[in-house]
């Protein structure tokens, strides 16, 4: 894939963090905060809220979008800072090779585990 | 290795991500975006582990809970969300430029030279208060409520 495309789909991975993650670290940082405003609901990281929103398809599919979007969106970026080092061609093509397996090996077991609990 | 590809060689080395030179307030902020990337990108990968514990249930779940339970997490924990709010802020920053927004229109170098980085100043400043009061709110959540 071209460096262009790579790029733009780290922008792209990048607005799609945004929000997710914004609104994950909101549910689960701020639920005191967001408990004066009356959003509180299903907040915090206390059992029965954590399993109440992975029973809920659309906190499963979130999980699932942000869990993809940020391994690319992190270790496209930890890609970039090594390139910096101008390595050989080998090591380019290693680093790739290594990056790709070991962000889809966690994607596919982060993954299971959201689908797995939402339908347990 | 081709010559033209020596050329491009990165001599500064680890130290061109640190010393700011001349470059001023927003190749600090360059540091920290990789600085907050990469622990955040740590810390992520940790974090799919913590929460594959919950295929063994509420119990399992409970346990992990339990066992991160002291000050030095909670304030691992603290330095991610404010990791957190610094990357993303300085990162919409930093899409708005890569668009070319809020630099201006291209000007012939004339004194006295305001260039695009001055220009998007004001920027970078606003992203960091609302970073600043993200982190204040945050903070509060952790350690007062």
């Amino acid at each position: 894939m071209r460096e262009s495309t790579l790029w733009m789909l780290n922008l792209i991975a990048g607005a799609v963090i945004l929000v997710l993650l914004g609104v994950h670290m909101a549910i689960m940082h701020l639920d005191a905060v967001l408990g004066f405003v009356g959003l509180a609901a299903n907040s915090g990281v206390e059992a029965s809220a954590v399993f109440a929103r992975s029973k809920q398809a659309l906190f499963m599919a979130s999980y699932i979008i942000l869990l993809g979007a940020a391994l690319y969106h992190g270790l496209y970026g930890l890609r970039n800072i090594l390139f910096e080092l101008t390595l050989s061609r080998g090591a380019e093509k290693f680093i790739n090779w290594f990056f790709i397996v070991a962000g889809l090996a966690l994607f596919v077991y982060g993954g299971y585990v959201a689908v797995a609990v939402f339908q347990s | 290795m081709s010559a033209e590809r020596k050329i491009q060689r990165n001599k500064l080395g680890l130290k061109g991500w640190v010393i700011a030179g001349r470059y001023g307030l927003e190749r600090y902020a360059y540091t920290l975006h990789r600085i907050t990337g990469l622990g955040i990108l740590l810390y992520f990968i940790m974090h799919i582990f913590v929460t594959g514990s919950r295929l063994g249930g509420e119990h399992a779940w409970e346990a992990v809970l339990k066992s991160l339970e002291n000050p030095f997490f909670k304030f691992g924990e603290f330095l991610v969300f404010l990791a957190f709010a610094f990357h993303a802020l300085n990162g919409i920053r930093l899409v708005i430029a890569e668009l070319g927004l809020m630099m201006g229109k291209p000007q012939r170098p004339i004194f006295p030279y305001v260039n695009s980085v001055r220009r998007q100043r004001p920027l970078f400043i606003v992203v960091m208060i609302v970073a600043a009061i993200i982190v204040i709110l945050g903070g509060a959540d952790f350690y007062l409520l």
